[in-house]
């Protein structure tokens, strides 16, 4: 109960926690055995919700069918609309038909074989996994192996449940389709025997149908089209929540064995963003209930780098690579060098995440600098993904069919090529005794940062922003100074997180001179996106892609001078060492590095697959993120900031631990709709990727089989 | 361009530079760094028992929430007697074949630095405790608790080292709680995290930005100030209400050596540390090591005799001084 009444807490006491702020306690929450299968069971029936509420529009069409069906309603009135949906070529086929019958004067019956059909019981396959709610209490549910053997229990009976939904899914699919079988033949049937007058009446369909103008009236007869796609005419409305925006073209053009593997990459990405924030969110928890459990796999020195390296190198690393596996053939006119590669490089980089969470938790680790956590030979798997990559597309580049280099492909290769460098510098043992291991980790993690995750964003904005937008790039020739700058500037400024350490004073000056050098790239690149959606503003409003690069952009901005401004001397008083620093690197690894990550995907995949996620959840999503980012960061600087004068002004530190509190309730509470928002991320994936249930056209199959007894006739 | 057109030449030269940035930026300072910087001649190799300890720290993650660098700035000065040098982690070396070196000099406070720890709280059973659970000393905390490190257990032999849980529903009544050798491991590691003195002669590097104090010194020391010391330094174990800890640190409220006649005994504790109550863990000598002089000691006396519901005459700090000396020449004379 206790878990409830933290949710509960999370949720709604925000604000009025934050009235005896100097007051405030850590949570004594701790996950029990009760609370524990409580949530596991919440969680099963939101899954089922979920689930049921996917295929509930399906069986109500069922039963809708079905009643139709066995209703009382006479064939004219049954097949009413059947007649009306005919198509003029179907009415060509059946009057053809009716012809030759006449000519033959035979009338051929054909047998009503009645197909059983049998409602399956959907009610007993929505029964959730409730069981052992009465676990508690008794001694021998607090040992070990009985918590694990019931909570594998109940993983048993959940993927049971998720297997027999689909199951059911499917049948009720077969079945409803052997009904329109059913309807095809009493349709067929019905036209077989329908009178010479309903005859004419089709007769008259079919001409109204084929009855068209000219089409030249008001254009005259030189050819027009609408080669640039300039026209979308939007289907029905539907409910009118959220404003209907554009949808996406398929790419047909697009080789589907790349397809393939381009949307493993983006399943395998949105798994761990999935599994990175869990993680995250459950640190969060943490922070204001520190007892919620007392795992030594769960410890928070532990978790923490398994969330941060999971986002880094699951989600972040994954969603990029695969958005360059679309850019840089494309860019290049050329097809991919090697598809096994990407197939390769995606399994190590896969297999390198799964191993480092795990020893991670084991609490086996590289010495705990940031982001090099993993020990060498997990990160050596990643390295290898990397490898295979590079080279993969650096000889896509070379057999690129145009004479310039498109500025992404400048961006995402050096990227890549910088990044070997970077883990090679991180890894080698050679220069890392001492002190030696500190200003390699401030080179490391930045370099990581910026000439990882942030060269290769900027590549796949110069591709995918001018595309959305359809128009070309502001300016060239600022995407060259903007990447010129990165390098010089942005190599250097590694040791600011150190400043005032015993690392070199003059290295640390270098750092924070580079840190203010970096406002050069920032606002090239900025004016370069902003320039570029100028005279486009309006098709912010049509598209759910350019809010997504809009926030992304907007937090370079921010994110990046905000950077800068924490690297003076006199800002590390206040914020180094604080939860400021978290908030920035929220802000900037999620405000710029997933938002333009989404909008990238969201561009990419219905272009590969011709599906689009619902508008309304992609709405959602990107609310949720956006708050959510805003709950959390917000309150952490503003936290950070006093917790920093706090120290300043030489306060004991554990006030600064009980005035934190407030904030990291709140970081709890943004961290909690972030997370929401993935859930709704990986929805949206799911209507991109998976393919639609098939389903039968009644009036086409009524045709054929009008055909099928046509040609037997014939063979008579 | 033609270099722009060139994959080999603009790849070629982009990485070259930023190569070539590398050397100058990480490489160099890091190889000249340890060429250069040696171990201070003092500096104490750990013992075999915090060797492990420090295992047992780096594999936990302590470096998340806790930083082991005393920055040369004022407001660090809590955390240590002087800034941390280079040559202060001049001995790290590599952990072993699978894994890095680790300097734990961390990027984050949410937690206290731990770069003197040693010094500022070197009690055993407190540590213990406190790893056992936070909360039980520390009610704001929010470390986490490590109960994995010790163990529940009815039967205690005579090698077990059994830590005094105060009673408050964590462990039922008929159960000890025993520390087992990676928590004495971990506290062992904590306890050699000490500031190495300077070699003779040596001046101690100034802090920068340093406060000008205003030195009245004579006057009565505020008791704002001694409630500041007692917070950081003394509430860890005496707790916020000075009721102390049943079965593990002494209550200061109505203590006779709190509100009694013999200052002398009192300021001894404070500056020497005191182990002579076998039920009650043993008080480290903390004003000596974090280097207190009578203003310091004479407010957290004052604080101490007027809190609480006690209420004994202030002390001047002229009396401590007078203590202080007395006490200092004896030490001298043993």
């Amino acid at each position: 109960m206790k878990h409830i009444r933290l949710i509960l807490l999370l949720l709604l006491s925000g604000p009025a926690v934050l009235v005896n702020a100097q007051d405030m306690l850590p949570y004594t929450t701790r996950l029990d055995l009760t609370s524990l299968i409580i949530g596991f069971i919440l969680v099963n029936i939101l899954l089922l919700l979920m689930m049921t509420m996917t295929f509930k529009k399906q069986v109500d069409s069922f039963i809708s069918f079905y009643k139709k069906q066995h209703g009382s309603t006479p064939n004219t009135e049954r097949f009413k609309t059947n007649v009306k949906n005919l198509t003029s070529k179907q009415i060509t086929e059946l009057i053809k038909f009716k012809n030759e019958v006449k000519k033959n004067k035979k009338l051929l019956l054909l047998c009503f074989i009645p197909i059983p059909i049998s409602l399956p019981n959907i009610v007993a396959a929505q029964k959730a996994p409730v069981a052992s709610q009465n676990a508690t209490s008794n001694s021998i549910w607090e040992q070990g192996p009985v918590i694990i053997t019931i909570i594998l229990l109940l993983l048993v009976l959940l993927t049971t449940a998720i297997v027999l939904i689909i199951k059911v899914k499917w049948s009720i699919n077969s079945k409803k389709n052997k009904l329109k079988q059913k309807e095809a033949i009493d349709l067929a049937d019905y036209l077989k025997s329908v009178p010479d007058r309903s005859l004419r009446t089709i007769k008259n369909q079919k001409e109204s149908l084929d009855y068209s103008l000219t089409h030249h009236e008001l254009s005259g007869t030189l050819p027009t089209a609408d080669k640039r796609g300039l026209l979308h005419i939007r289907p029905e409305a539907g409910l009118p929540i959220v404003s209907a925006k554009k949808k996406m073209r398929s790419d047909h053009t697009i080789d589907p064995a790349l397809s393939k593997v381009i949307q493993w990459y983006f399943i395998s990405a949105t798994f761990w963003l999935l599994f990175g924030t869990t993680v995250g969110e459950y640190l969060g928890i943490k922070f204001v209930a520190p007892d919620v459990d007392s795992l030594s796999w769960l410890n928070f020195g532990r978790l923490r780098p398994v969330h941060t390296n999971a986002v880094f190198w699951g989600w972040s690393s994954l969603g990029m690579l695969g958005l360059g596996y679309y850019i840089v053939p494309r860019v290049s006119n050329s097809p991919l060098a090697n598809i096994k590669w990407a197939w390769y490089a995606l399994h190590c980089i896969n297999l390198s995440i799964t191993l480092g969470s795990i020893t991670l938790m084991m609490g086996i680790n590289n010495g705990g600098g940031e982001y090099r956590e993993y020990i060498w030979p997990i990160m050596l798997i990643f390295g290898i993904g990397l490898a295979l990559t590079l080279s993969n597309y650096f000889i896509t580049v070379a057999r690129r069919k145009t004479t310039e280099i498109y500025i992404s492909n400048w961006y995402i290769v050096s990227a890549l090529s910088f990044f070997t460098i970077v883990g090679l510098v991180g890894y080698l043992p050679q220069w890392q005794k001492g002190l030696g291991e500190t200003i390699v980790q401030g080179y490391y993690m930045h370099q990581a940062v910026g000439m990882w995750f942030m060269l290769f964003t900027l590549g796949i904005v110069y591709y995918f922003l001018p595309q959305q937008l359809n128009k070309p790039i502001y300016s060239y020739s600022l995407g060259i100074l903007a990447f010129w700058a990165q390098i010089v500037f942005y190599t250097l400024i590694g040791t600011h997180h150190f400043v005032f350490s015993a690392i070199p004073w003059w290295l640390q000056t270098v750092a924070i001179v580079a840190s203010v050098g970096m406002v050069i790239p920032v606002i090239a690149g900025t004016t370069n996106f902003l320039m570029t959606f100028k005279g486009a503003w309006y098709k912010l409003r049509d598209s759910y892609t350019l809010p997504f690069f809009l926030v992304g952009i907007i937090f370079y901005f921010t994110g990046s001078m905000q950077g800068t401004a924490e690297a003076f001397r006199y800002a590390n008083l206040i914020w180094h060492f604080t939860d400021f620093t978290v908030a920035h690197s929220h802000m900037t690894m999620y405000g710029i590095i997933t938002f333009l990550l989404w909008a990238g995907i969201y561009s990419l995949i219905p272009q590969l697959t011709g599906r689009e996620a619902p508008q309304l959840t992609i709405g959602i999503h990107f609310w949720l993120a956006l708050i959510g980012l805003l709950l959390y960061s917000i309150p952490l600087m503003y936290g950070g900031s006093l917790r920093g004068l706090s120290w300043i002004a030489g306060e004991p530190f554990v006030d600064s631990v009980s005035l934190m509190l407030p904030y990291w309730l709140w970081r709890a509470i943004g961290g909690t709709l972030m997370w929401l928002s993935h859930l709704v991320f990986a929805f949206n994936m799911y209507k991109m990727i998976a393919r639609p249930l098939p389903s039968l056209a009644i009036e086409q199959t009524a045709i054929d089989l009008l055909m099928k007894t046509d040609n037997k006739m014939h063979d008579n | 361009m033609e270099f722009f057109d060139n994959h080999k030449k603009l790849f070629g030269v982009a990485t070259l530079l930023f190569s070539v940035l590398t050397l100058f930026v990480a490489i160099f300072p890091a190889i000249s760094n340890q060429r250069y910087i040696k171990p201070l001649p003092d500096a104490p190799t750990l013992t075999e028992a915090a060797a492990r300890g420090k295992a047992l720290y780096i594999s936990n993650g302590c470096v998340a929430c806790h930083s082991q660098q005393v920055r040369n700035i004022e407001m660090d000065k809590s955390w240590g007697t002087r800034a941390s040098l280079a040559a202060d982690y001049a001995g790290n070396t590599r952990t072993d074949f699978w894994r890095n070196t680790a300097t734990l000099m961390g990027t984050a406070r949410i937690g206290p630095d731990l770069t003197d720890i040693g010094n500022r709280q070197p009690s055993l059973e407190w540590n213990l405790v406190h790893l056992f659970n936070p909360r039980i000393v520390v009610p704001e905390s929010i470390m986490p608790a490590y109960p994995w490190l010790f163990k529940i257990t009815k039967e205690v032999t005579e090698t077990d080292f059994v830590v005094n849980i105060p009673d408050e529903g964590l462990i039922s009544n008929t159960q000890k709680v025993v520390a087992t050798q990676d928590a004495l491991d971990l506290v062992a590691y904590l306890q050699s995290l000490k500031q190495t003195p300077l070699p003779d002669g040596t001046a101690l590097p100034k802090f920068l930005l340093e406060k000008t104090e205003t030195n009245d010194a004579a006057v009565k020391t505020s008791t704002a100030e001694g409630k500041a010391l007692y917070v950081a330094h003394c509430q860890a174990c005496h707790q916020a209400n000075g009721k102390g800890l049943p079965g593990a640190f002494p209550p200061l409220k109505g203590s006779g050596v709190v509100t009694g006649q013999n200052l002398t005994l009192y300021v001894d504790i404070i500056m020497n540390g005191y182990d002579a109550r076998p039920e009650y863990g043993a008080m480290s000598a903390i004003g000596a090591n974090l280097g207190w002089t009578e203003k310091e000691v004479a407010a957290i006396i004052n604080y101490e005799r007027t809190s609480w519901g006690n209420a004994a005459p202030e002390v001047t700090t002229t009396e401590i001084k007078k203590i202080l000396d007395f006490l200092k020449d004896k030490t001298k004379q043993q």
